[in-house]
């Protein structure tokens, strides 16, 4: 429960007013905003301290959680018919999976051989094996390059797509007319986008480990910084299949949290065009972040 | 038949539809009128289930709508046609793909039978030939040709039509009213126009509505709008100086 007291029945009201914008808006500048009636920023000022602020966060994020979680419900239902969802699921996996080839040959390719020419610089004392360059090519890699980094890169590029597509759906009245049809839009637009990048993301990194290792193996036969025997070695030194496993599981997930939360931000645009670019760039941060926060749990949980 | 009881709907503080009563009958192009921000879009919005009414009820043929389970409300969605402002066409979709949709999703018909359909709305609304185009290649006349197609593609009982020509010029205007009018008496549905143009209300309204600040202050004929004595609606009719030579003319 929140309490506003004032000597002026009206200012109360201008601030929980202006506290509902923030919640609504969720822009905190609004309070602190050089347009707020000076008087409430006079008298007020203790209100506007940093536990209220919080307190607004917390009811924002609390509300979006309650939101997205209510979305995600939306979608996991059975399709309204399986032959139009398997078209729509193919369709998804040329756009999303074999669309995104071009970018992870041409990233993995670049960070192997950089990874490569990095540990090799690093290990020049005459104590350390040099194959460590191929493990540790290998392990960075395997552990957290291509699942963590090459999320990264496509929370950038699919859900900014993603989010862009459903908003303009959303704001040109499509979504609208898919309800009105008695179409569950959500289920019908976004499972297909969430399963494709599912079970084609696992396959995208083993594509990109295999790219970034073998660039490495390129770049000690061309630049000669060690010799590609010791480097063989060292890929093959140490190998726990686990890892690959940790890998698999992670982009998973990664794939799953890229599509919904770039989904949840399209889906629920609202207004011009200029609101689809606002949550395209939402969905691009926010999906970024749940990546890396879920890479720390993940880790934590799989690998101590 | 949609019948309308004491539907009432706010936004926060705004109270947008207040107490109303309406019945829109089959066979018949009923038409909605009133200013911009009366209303006649969200008593739209909540006869088709887009916003829920805070009080009322809105039955269809007897089955009262905002009471019904998810899964009976989509049974009745799928009698629906609507036809948006913008059309609201997919635009990654073809013409034919667009008005296939609704077919694709709802009947068993064979892909055959389902081109030989859409080939039929399409001849129904003079767009013979446009199957392959995109959304982004046509006129607006056009592309609220393929939305009445894509509308009526899976035979509605109901058709919503959301300012059907805003945007077009006369000539077109017509065009359309006149293609919602046939449509409506060829399959006996129960159609509602949302329009502020008084051509259309002429041509067409067979049964018009006034909704004036979300109230319903008219309900009558097109011949009997002329002579309504209803200071508001009298005032939304006679806003045009073609209208007000009009009635000079007569009277």
């Amino acid at each position: 429960m929140f309490f506003v007291f004032s000597p002026n029945v009206g200012q109360s009201q201008s601030f929980l007013i202006d506290l509902q914008e923030v919640i609504n808006v969720g822009q905190i500048n609004s309070i602190t905003n050089k347009n707020a009636p000076n008087v409430i920023l006079g008298l007020t000022k203790q209100m506007y301290s940093y536990a209220s602020i919080k307190f607004v966060f917390m009811l924002k994020i609390l509300h979006q959680l309650g939101e997205y979680f209510i979305f995600i419900s939306k979608v996991f239902r059975r399709p309204e018919k399986g032959k139009v969802f398997r078209e729509l699921y193919v369709q998804e996996l040329w756009k999303l999976g074999v669309g995104s080839i071009g970018i992870i040959v041409i990233i993995s390719g670049f960070m192997g051989m950089v990874i490569t020419i990095q540990t090799a610089s690093q290990i020049n004392s005459g104590w350390i094996p040099a194959y460590l360059v191929g493990y540790t090519t290998r392990q960075s890699m395997i552990l957290e390059f291509s699942p963590t980094m090459l999320a990264l890169i496509l929370s950038g590029k699919i859900g900014s797509n993603i989010a862009s597509e459903l908003g303009t759906m959303r704001v040109s009245e499509q979504i609208d007319a898919l309800e009105i049809m008695g179409i569950n839009s959500a289920n019908y637009l976004v499972l297909p986008k969430i399963t494709a990048l599912m079970s084609i993301m696992p396959f995208l990194v083993i594509l990109s480990m295999f790219i970034g290792i073998f660039f490495g193996y390129v770049i000690c036969e061309t630049v000669e910084i060690i010799t590609p025997s010791d480097y063989i070695t060292g890929i093959q030194y140490d190998f726990r299949p686990f890892d690959i496993v940790y890998a698999l599981i992670k982009a998973t997930i990664f794939a799953f949290l890229i599509t919904s939360v770039s989904s949840y931000y399209g889906y629920y645009a609202s207004g011009s065009a200029l609101e689809v670019g606002r949550s395209s760039t939402k969905a691009v941060v926010y999906s970024s972040i749940a990546v890396l926060v879920f890479n720390y749990i993940i880790t934590q949980m799989l690998l101590i | 038949m949609i019948e309308i009881k004491g539907i009432n709907k706010s936004f926060g503080d705004n109270h947008v539809l207040r107490d109303i009563d309406v019945t829109f009958e089959s066979g018949k192009a009923n038409l909605l009128i009133g200013a911009s921000g009366s209303g006649k879009t969200t008593l739209c919005k909540c006869t088709v289930g887009l916003h829920s009414p805070d009080s009322g009820t809105i039955s269809y043929d007897g089955r009262i709508f905002n009471l019904m389970s998810r899964t009976e409300k989509k049974e009745v969605r799928r009698e629906i046609g609507f036809l948006f402002q913008g059309s609201a066409l997919f635009d990654y979709m073809t013409v034919e793909e667009n008005i296939l949709f609704p077919i694709k999703m709802f009947s068993n018909l064979t892909k055959r039978e389902g081109l030989d359909r859409v080939n039929f709305c399409l001849d129904r609304v003079d767009l013979n030939g446009a199957n392959k185009l995109m959304p982004s290649e046509l006129s607006g006349g056009m592309k609220k040709r393929v939305g009445i197609a894509r509308a009526i593609s899976a035979k509605p009982k109901y058709l919503f039509c959301d300012e059907p020509n805003s945007g077009l010029d006369p000539q077109t205007s017509i065009l359309i009213d006149n293609l919602i009018k046939e449509i409506t008496h060829e399959y006996n549905m129960t159609t509602v126009v949302i329009t502020h143009d008084m051509n259309s209300v002429l041509e067409i309204g067979e049964h018009t509505s006034f909704i004036h600040k979300g109230v319903m202050l008219w309900d009558g004929t097109n011949k009997e709008i002329m002579d309504a004595e209803t200071t508001e609606l009298t005032d939304f009719v006679y806003a045009s100086s073609f209208m007000k030579e009009l009635k000079r003319m007569k009277g």
